[in-house]
């Protein structure tokens, strides 16, 4: 099969367990918006501050539970010998990679439209500049799923490290933070100044990060 | 049953020396000791004050010259971690191990560095100011890098995680940049920390290459010697292979040996 | 005309787990069609080897070559060409069986047909189909691992104590698969601790011990 083809094949099993385990639905979730209130309780519900930093709260939590997601992603393919399944099962580790990148960004959009209404309703946001919020969001999501999927090898590996896969994985995500926070900020009329220039900015990372991962997804599956 | 080849990557290493030093060493080591003191002198003598930043420039001849060192150790790194992907030869691994250690050292000076000119210059250790903040950032990616290599695993998973570590964090020192730049470039008054401002002319401007060239010495010491450190270190760990080869062999014990029908 | 290259030749393969030298040095040549039991003690290198021929272990010394493919160049080009049932089920054990079966048929470029022929093969009754893997009892779970396996019909079979956890009846149709498969031409390799029911299917006995073969 292409790869492609097969990248589906892989995405369409990740989404499938995901559905039959519902660990999104049931732990992400809850602690996404956890997330979000604890900063409401951190913060102070003054219009102000909250107002002011929403952005940044919703990508942080993002990152957070992105996290999360990662380490879930990955945690399936250790158990029962599937990891050995997979090298023999004539699959292009490419074509794994890219599967795992789309099964994560279809999680992670789902969380960050959920998070969006969580924002919306406990924040008092409004959403505005659309065409913007959705590039950034966007791009901000592959970036972050195109790291998360080659990290997560790692650290399903080194499973005795479960802090591991953050400290990897955030301060690579910093631009990707600083980007999507004020690109948001720009798109919903918070700040002024070039937002597509962070939303590019955003959209060099996403393709940097899917190239180096499909190319570096053999030697880990191989030898992790 | 054969035995492993001789001439293999088995065959029993010639016997290990009793210290990292030779002469490439020595050499290397006395020319950075001349160049620092040299840099001393000059840096903190001859060279005059700045108009713009008055006695504080001097902390530029250091700074300047770790930063860079550092930056060029992790593209090393990325170099070797590339490499080592391909031809899978330990000394490609230990080379990137090593580079990145000193990157990491050379890192953490930069920032303390830093925070030594923010003392003096804004009055506080901390700004949000772009250099500070991309080291920084750079500087705990590395030290990630650093930790996976503390976590006891195969030679070859280490050797493969690591090398990719090295490459995603490399790709990601030009995006961090443009990013902090935007981010707080557009708060905060040009600031010369880091660069090597344009119009700097006769001593200090020799100061910096100085340091430069100084710093990259230094460099190319301390590279060699960590890696001869993590080359022994391998071949402790591995010294007793030929051994395990013959225990394993001997499990068989002397009446080893089914039948063929 | 010139013999036909082995479908495993391994001499003097040395292969690490970590630093410790599990396999020290095989010389293991298995032709075409043929059926060979490994046997020896627990720990002595039976799965490695079997490992080491579908490249999921690198051999850093010696020689090793499997279908005629060198393994110390290219240890992942042969994969699709084998077929291994391991200890571990190499199922997703949150997906049901059909779900399971699908995927890696799919995987390996084979219609979900054959797959579903290859359960009833097994003989996998029809109720377990819609469960899930972990609902599966441990010997339903082999004759599915065998069925995932089977439906790529591999060149070469690698299975690492194969009648474990069966019943009766299913030890006989795992010992009639294989006849079944050396007498289509097909490699079998297998590890196993019950010599007199391994000798009748194998045509001959390799004997592992300390990493090495004889």
């Amino acid at each position: 099969m292409s790869l492609l083809g097969d990248a589906r094949l892989v995405a369409a099993k990740d989404l499938r367990l995901e559905r039959r385990s519902k660990v999104g639905l049931a732990q992400m979730l809850p602690f996404a918006l956890l997330v979000l209130l604890l900063f409401a309780f951190a913060l102070d519900p003054d219009r102000g501050v909250l107002d002011r930093a929403t952005a940044g709260l919703f990508w942080v939590t993002v990152l957070f539970t992105a996290v999360l997601a990662v380490q879930r992603a990955f945690s399936v393919e250790v158990d029962d010998g599937v990891m050995d399944s997979l090298r023999l099962s004539g699959l292009a580790p490419a074509a794994i990679y890219l599967g795992k990148v789309a099964a994560l960004v279809v999680q992670l959009a789902v969380l960050e439209v959920v998070l969006a209404l969580g924002v919306v309703v406990l924040y008092h946001a409004s959403l505005e500049g659309w065409p913007l919020l959705l590039a950034v969001a966007a791009l901000s999501t592959l970036g972050i799923a195109a790291v998360g999927a080659t990290y997560g090898v790692v650290a399903a590996r080194l499973r005795q490290s479960s802090a591991l896969l953050p400290l990897l994985l955030l301060p690579l995500l910093a631009p990707v933070l600083i980007a999507a926070t004020r690109g948001s900020d720009v798109a919903l009329g918070r700040e002024a100044g070039g937002g597509w220039s962070w939303a590019a900015l955003l959209g060099v990372f996403a393709v940097a990060y899917l190239g180096l991962g499909a190319a570096l997804f053999r030697p880990l599956l191989e030898d992790t | 049953m054969t035995a492993p080849a001789p001439g293999s990557q088995l065959a029993a290493t010639r016997v290990a020396p009793n210290s990292t030093g030779s002469t490439a060493t020595r050499v290397l080591g006395t020319a950075s000791l001349a160049g620092l003191a040299a840099l001393a002198v000059f840096g903190l003598a001859i060279s005059p004050s700045d108009a713009k930043l008055g006695e504080t420039i001097r902390i530029l001849y250091m700074h300047v010259p770790t930063v860079s060192v550092a930056y060029l150790a992790f593209v090393l790194t990325a170099v070797a971690s590339a490499i080592y992907l391909w031809k899978r030869t330990e000394f490609w691994d230990l080379l990137a191990a090593s580079s990145a250690e000193i990157g990491v050292v050379f890192f953490g000076l930069t920032i303390f560095n830093g925070m030594m000119w923010g003392k003096t210059t804004w009055g506080t250790y901390w700004e949000w100011e772009p250099r500070l903040v991309t080291t920084t950032v750079l500087f705990i990616t590395y030290i990630g890098y650093l930790v996976v290599r503390t976590i006891p695993t195969e030679p070859r998973t280490r050797g493969t995680i690591s090398a990719v570590i090295g490459l995603m964090a490399v790709v990601n020192i030009p995006i961090t940049h443009k990013a902090v730049d935007w981010w707080r470039g557009l708060h905060q008054s040009g600031t010369v920390l880091g660069k090597v401002d344009p119009d700097m002319k006769g001593s200090q401007l020799f100061t910096t290459y100085l340091g430069l060239t100084t710093f990259l010495v230094l460099f190319a010491w301390l590279l060699i010697h960590r890696f001869r450190v993590a080359f022994l270190a391998e071949r402790a760990a591995e010294r007793g292979l030929q051994g395990a080869i013959a225990e394993r062999r001997a499990e068989g014990g002397p009446a080893g040996g089914g039948t063929r029908p | 005309m010139p013999p036909a290259s082995p479908a495993v030749h391994l001499r003097a393969a040395v292969a690490l787990l970590g630093r410790f030298p599990a396999l020290a040095g095989v010389d293991l040549d298995v032709d075409a069609g043929e059926v060979v039991l490994l046997h020896g003690p627990n720990g002595a290198g039976k799965t490695t080897v079997l490992r080491v021929c579908a490249g999921l272990v690198p051999v850093v010394d010696g020689e090793a070559e499997v279908l005629g493919v060198d393994l110390r160049a290219n240890r992942a080009a042969v994969r699709r060409r084998i077929g291994m049932v391991g200890h571990a089920s190499g199922l997703y054990a949150e997906l049901t069986v059909t779900e399971n079966i699908h995927f890696w048929a799919r995987a390996a470029g084979v219609g979900t047909a054959d797959g579903q022929a290859a359960l009833e093969r097994l003989e996998v009754a029809h109720r377990v189909w819609p469960l899930p893997v972990h609902a599966l009892s441990a010997g339903q779970r082999r004759r599915v691992a065998f069925a995932a396996m089977l439906a790529r019909r591999p060149e070469l079979w690698l299975l690492d104590e194969p009648h474990t956890g069966l019943d009766a009846a299913g030890r006989d149709l795992v010992d009639g698969l294989i006849a079944e498969a050396s007498a289509a031409g097909a490699t079998v390799l297998f590890a196993s601790h019950e010599l007199e029911r391994a000798d009748a299917v194998a045509g001959r006995r390799v004997h592992v011990e300390g990493g090495v073969a004889s």
